[in-house]
């Protein structure tokens, strides 16, 4: 028995010595949870040499993963970067903090437009700070598509049956369906909806794999010929596949921002804010902006970007006025249930 | 000393409540409930809609063929290993073993690479002007990945069977005038049914749950009940659902392993 008592003792001072190990950093920490390859990794070294704060980082793949994580507060994050419509959900459930931007002041780098664009989902601009933002679109491979691109009937093209990648992810999907069919990308008309889903049925057969971040990888490799992406990947596709090709259909598309938020329960507060001010700065910005490619909202960054053709360039800055673009809002509970419903259907076809 | 013995056993009942029972009972607690909170059985009977019934039957269909098929490779195997000498088998054994060692995850996602329209494997059939083989994102290229990844489970506990069978025995019937044919039906087949039993619970259960290799190998087109859990959860965020359905699948689990627990038992007396 006492033995037993002895071993108990050892564990815990075991387990003592190992919590006190990783309070080594001064300054304590920052959890970040992020899209999955939306940072460059040299940037957190970075942050972690000039504020002793150290960086906890987790990756997600789709907004509708990341919430219940979030929402359930079994892991506690300190920044999050989710997407409009998201952010909207998040702020009606009462899950993010305001920040504070007296502790942000490089936040005066992100353009005017696009604070003005974040307040369709956050009214008044307290919650977010805009990190990325850009359009979804049809990535073709030059070498396999004959005719010019330019709406999204080609995804119900049977002649690019098994070449088509669609994205897997509920919102995303429907949006491409509900475009095509001329309806708004936050219907909430059963059918309307019925017909989106009836659509994505029908071009079930013709696709070959429902995909997320796989679509860049295929893409280049040359496993299939179209793809639906968002613009940040389509510089990054072009750069390592010359033959790629990236437009926004004339029907009209979804235009997005993802922005950091820090959500309510977040233990290290003004380190978040810290580390979203961090972001903001100019050379962090174009420094991240090179390396994912996604297009940023930070004026200052875009001033620093040396090369002409990519600053000019029509994927990552795209002259908004000429085409179709809607951003995402939140349906409510019952319609993410009835989303969910129609593509399970789509999905078990 | 009897009191120092349950003291040993403490850190297995620790392991078992935080870890089985607390975990299950939530499972059932969401599975019974619904979102208010109320006690509901429609979690349960959602397995009685088109979809999820038709991903249930699916998953059954090809979690058995491939249980079948992994049985079929196996068994032959596990003859050859028994009948090797001592060293040459454990070789072998190890030989199998050995991809063990690298997560699953990996080898599965090699197997996409593996399979893909332009991936390795036709390269080399193109480079030979043969046919390309076109299974990726279909059920075969899943029933592929199934047997790939638990035939190792179904190799093991037949040699474990095969190789205790007494000698004797086989040269008994042999003796008494028994071809090999009739051997194998009327001995080594029935002393080694316990393996063979143990073999498909291994094997059919975990392919009847898995969702990673239909989602890596069917491309996200083909919905096994195990993809309609994890969108429940992951997606849908709807926990009450997708333990309902858990539980539905928890059923077929228990029936394959009474079965297990019989023939077990007859294998038992037998040796």
């Amino acid at each position: 028995m006492k033995k037993s008592l002895v071993l108990l003792l050892c564990l815990c001072l075991g387990l003592m010595t190992i919590g006190c190990g990783s309070k080594s950093s001064p300054n304590g920490k920052v959890v970040v949870y992020n899209w999955g390859e939306y940072i460059d990794p040299d940037v957190l070294t970075m942050f972690q040499e000039e504020t002793g704060i150290e960086v906890v980082y987790d990756e997600f793949e789709t907004n509708e993963i990341m919430y219940p994580k979030v929402e359930s507060g079994a892991s506690k994050y300190d920044v999050i970067c989710p997407s409009d419509y998201m952010i909207q959900k998040m702020i009606e459930h009462d899950l993010l903090s305001e920040i504070n931007f007296d502790n942000v002041p490089n936040s005066t780098n992100i353009g005017k437009d696009y604070w003005t664009q974040s307040k369709q989902f956050d009214p008044d601009n307290l919650y977010s700070v805009p990190y990325c933002w850009g359009t979804v679109g049809i990535l073709y491979n030059k070498t396999m598509v004959d005719e010019p691109v330019t709406s999204w009937s080609v995804l119900w093209d049977e002649k690019y049956a098994d070449n088509i990648l669609m994205q897997d992810s509920v919102r995303d999907a429907f949006m491409v369906a509900l475009s095509y069919a001329g309806h708004s990308i936050n219907s909430t008309d059963p059918a309307q909806l019925e017909e989106a889903r009836d659509l994505l049925i029908q071009q079930k057969p013709l696709t070959q794999a429902y995909v997320i971040d796989q679509v860049r990888d295929k893409m280049i490799g040359g496993e299939a010929a179209i793809g639906v992406i968002y613009s940040g990947e389509a510089i990054f596709t072009q750069r390592e596949n010359p033959d790629l090709e990236y437009v926004i259909p004339d029907e009209g598309t979804n235009i997005w921002i993802d922005s950091w938020v820090i959500p309510k329960n977040a233990e290290n507060k003004e380190n978040a804010e810290k580390f979203i001010d961090y972001m903001c700065r100019a050379d962090i910005a174009l420094k991240n902006f090179d390396y994912i490619t996604y297009s940023t909202p930070n004026d200052a960054a875009k001033e620093l970007i040396e090369d002409d053709d990519i600053r000019n360039s029509q994927i990552a800055f795209p002259d908004l006025s000429q085409y179709k673009l809607s951003t995402f809002s939140y349906l409510g509970e019952e319609m993410d249930e009835y989303y969910n419903q129609l593509w399970k259907e789509v999905k078990s076809e | 000393m009897k009191n120092n013995r349950r003291l040993l056993a403490t850190p297995y009942f620790f392991w078992a409540a935080a870890f089985i029972i607390i975990p299950l009972g939530m499972v059932f607690y969401y599975g019974l409930t619904d979102k208010s909170g109320a006690l509901s059985f429609s979690n349960i009977s959602a397995i009685a809609s088109p979809e999820n019934w038709k991903a249930l039957m699916l998953s059954l269909l090809l979690s058995l063929i491939s249980t079948l098929i992994c049985l079929l490779l196996a068994y032959p195997l596990a003859l050859i290993l028994c009948n090797l000498h001592v060293n040459q088998s454990s070789f072998i054994v190890l030989i199998f073993i050995l991809p063990m060692w690298m997560n699953f995850l990996l080898r599965t996602l090699a197997w996409q690479t593996l399979l893909e329209k332009t991936g390795v494997i036709n390269s080399i059939l193109k480079f030979l002007h043969l046919p390309v083989m076109d299974i990726i994102n279909t059920p075969y290229a899943i029933i592929l990945g199934m047997v790939y990844n638990f035939l190792p489970f179904m190799v093991l506990p037949l040699f474990n069977v095969l190789s205790k069978i007494d000698r004797n025995v086989v040269n008994a019937a042999r003796d008494l005038g028994a071809n090999s044919f009739q051997t194998f039906v009327k001995i080594i087949f029935p002393l080694s049914l316990p393996g063979v039993i143990s073999g498909i619970t291994m094997v059919f259960v975990p392919a009847l749950t898995t969702f990673v290799i239909s989602d890596l190998l069917g491309g996200s087109k083909i919905l096994l009940i195990g993809n309609v859990i994890e969108q429940e959860f992951k997606q849908a965020s709807n926990w009450h659902a997708g333990s309902g359905l858990s539980l539905v699948l928890m059923i077929f689990i228990i029936i394959s392993m009474i079965i297990t627990e019989k023939y077990d038992k007859d294998g038992g007396v037998i040796s």
